[in-house]
């Protein structure tokens, strides 16, 4: 091999090998699964509350969505109901714990209602912040996960939560919560809870998509989240909650 | 599908009073990890006295040093025990080791731990019993012989200058110790105190409770250790040693209520939004827990007993059985502590509206039975330690008895 064709192989084989690394690198980068870039998203949910009537079918739906079981001990969603007597009493019940019970005549009821209830997918988690081994993580596209193959099941999660949303899967041992169906969403679908909601009382968006549905809910309703206090930034928003709900 | 579990939620189910979330059913840290800073504390605490001869000289307190040093050891090594029976996935715990998410104040547990049992404890007794190890493994034949050639890792030195090394040693260790102590129990307090979720732990106080119940309780168990072995031993108790150290218990004890005190009243002024429902847990299902076995016995009864002691002139006789009786109240009151703040802290709803129910299991892995034997686990340990690092048999005396 003469200088000349040593020398222009090389260059040949340099320039190849950078392309090569950088597609490589660049294919790596990218997500596989039909080109979805989490960047580009941020999920949330809205909760027109007094569109919900209590009907329970989100939580079949979820349940059946994401094999929890079926006691209405493990929950990733439920549903709360409200009455609030004229007297200022106020008496809450899971619809899920009360149903098949009959259910007495209730005099003097100033105002009653349902609230669905799930994680609140918090922008500042405190489960994400107390797990001591980063199995619960938060991803970019803004919904917290627990990689159950890597969960220790010490269950700090669970005490750290404000909102109740987490549990011990049974079957598993460990730490279980909504996921907003994550693996519909990065598809494309909604979660199943929303999909089922026959009032559409649940509406799932992208916070960066300004044709989202969920944009358009934040900006004609007035909105609430639970606890704000504790500064978890929750987001899955209320639209005309009652002082009354935790 | 678990159906004991399922079983045991059902019936838990019917016991719940107003309205709870639905995953909160389920108690999640069990009696185990009512035992875990319990453990602790007495680990801290016994160092701490121990520290006393060392760092503040105090003479009268030197017959119980070297039995305080291995009592902490004895409970520390136990302590991850009943963390690790409680872990979902028990056979993945080496991963807040490996990959520990330096966010989280449990995964500092690898840390601490290891830095309080290697740095401190083992370093500090080692010194101590250093010299000692080296002449009974001349006094002694067959295997002891080796085992003290290996646990005084192999060294011969028994010059003035390398014992007074040692003792210098000891002093830095103990020096940096009494930090660590504070540091090893504090986090365990700053575990449940950090928790901004739940109102009942969530407090500044609460690591700087925990610290000063841990020292109550570890001085009260090695008085119950030295009261209980040295007439095993055939031996007189010293009673210098044992006035001084009930008198540090009786400070001990006063800072402790006091703290815990300024806790209740903080929150009772405060009276924040779940001050409702904190006041049904008190007066409900920890009433007995908390009053009765907490404040009346484990902290009134002992500290009136010591008053009494410190004011009227009792013989020693009696002077010991009211000793030994306050001790003993004040483990059961610490316990309660633990117990007070790990389970009464799971038995109220975060919505703030309703109350569940613990009922422990007994035979379960996270049942009465093993909280039992992790209790009494550390016992048999200190024994093994005590039989081959004798805490008051120094070399010289056992020489002179053989020969």
């Amino acid at each position: 091999m003469n200088r000349r064709k040593f020398l222009k192989n090389a260059v040949l084989f340099v320039s190849a090998a950078g392309v090569f690394r950088h597609l490589l690198k660049d294919a790596a980068a990218k997500p596989t699964a039909g080109g979805y870039d989490p960047a580009n998203h941020l999920y949330g949910m809205g909760i027109d509350i007094d569109k919900c009537i209590g009907c329970g079918l989100c939580i079949e739906a979820c349940k059946k969505e994401n094999n929890v079981p079926k006691e209405p001990f493990f929950c990733r969603t439920w549903v709360e109901r409200y009455v609030i007597k004229r007297d200022g009493s106020v008496t809450v019940e899971s619809i899920e714990a009360q149903k098949g019970k009959p259910r007495a005549d209730e005099p003097d009821i100033l105002r009653s209602f349902f609230v669905p209830k799930l994680c609140n997918q918090c922008a500042n988690p405190p489960c994400v912040q107390v797990c001591p081994v980063g199995a619960t993580f938060a991803t970019e596209d803004g919904v917290v996960l627990v990689d159950s193959k890597r969960c220790i099941g010490c269950r700090y999660c669970i005490q750290a939560c404000p909102y109740g949303a987490r549990y011990l899967h049974p079957e598993t041992r460990t730490a279980d919560k909504c996921t907003f169906c994550y693996h519909r969403i990065v598809k494309g679908l909604l979660p199943a809870c929303v999909e089922v909601c026959p009032t559409q009382a649940r509406i799932f968006g992208d916070l960066k998509s300004m044709a989202s549905r969920l944009v358009r809910f934040t900006r004609v309703n007035k909105i609430h989240v639970l606890k704000p206090h504790l500064n978890t930034e929750p987001k899955v928003y209320y639209a005309d909650m009652d002082g009354e709900v935790r | 599908m678990n159906q004991e579990l399922v079983q045991r939620l059902s019936e838990l189910q019917q016991e719940v009073t107003g309205f709870i979330y639905p995953n909160e059913v389920e108690i999640h840290w069990s009696i185990l990890i009512v035992v875990y800073p319990y453990i602790t504390g007495l680990v801290a605490g016994a160092f701490i006295l121990a520290s006393l001869v060392q760092v503040f000289n105090v003479k009268e307190v030197q017959p119980t040093y070297r039995l305080a040093l291995l009592t902490a050891l004895a409970f520390l090594l136990i302590a991850p025990l009943p963390l690790q029976f409680h872990l979902g996935h028990p056979e993945r715990a080496f991963e807040i080791f490996l990959t520990p998410q330096l966010g989280s104040a449990m995964a500092m547990f690898g840390f601490v731990y290891l830095w309080y049992l290697m740095a401190v404890l083992l370093l500090e007794i080692w010194f101590e019993y250093r010299k000692d190890m080296i002449l009974w493994s001349k006094g002694e034949k067959g295997p002891m012989k080796w085992i003290y050639r290996g646990l005084s890792l192999f060294s011969s030195d028994i010059s003035e200058g390398a014992v007074a090394f040692d003792k210098k040693a000891i002093k830095v260790i103990t020096v940096i110790g009494i930090p660590s102590a504070f540091i090893l129990h504090g986090y365990v307090g700053f575990i449940f105190g950090s928790v901004k979720a739940n109102p009942w732990w969530s407090s500044v106080l609460i690591p700087i409770v925990f610290l000063m119940s841990a020292i109550v309780s570890g001085i009260a168990l090695v008085i119950f250790l030295y009261m209980v072995i040295t007439p095993l031993r055939g031996e007189r108790i010293d009673m210098r040693c044992l006035d001084k150290i009930t008198s540090y218990l009786f400070y001990a004890v006063i800072v402790d209520f006091t703290l815990e005190a300024l806790d209740f009243i903080h929150r009772l002024y405060e009276s924040e939004e779940s001050i409702k429902i904190l006041s049904k847990l008190v007066t409900g299902k920890l009433f007995v827990s908390l009053w009765v076995i907490q404040i009346l016995l484990g902290m009134i009864i002992p500290l009136a007993i010591m008053v009494a002691v410190k004011s009227l002139k009792f013989d020693e006789e009696l002077r010991r059985l009211l000793y030994f009786t306050s001790v003993i109240l004040i483990q059961l009151g610490i316990f309660a502590t633990r117990w007070n703040v790990v389970i009464g802290g799971q038995l109220f709803s975060k919505s703030f509206r309703g109350l569940t129910t613990y009922k422990m299991e007994v035979a379960g892995i996270e049942g009465l039975f093993t909280a039992i034997g992790l209790l009494i686990l550390p016992f048999i340990v200190l024994t093994i330690l005590l039989k081959i690092l004798p805490a008051w048999e120094t070399a010289e005396v056992k020489e002179g008895a053989a020969s």
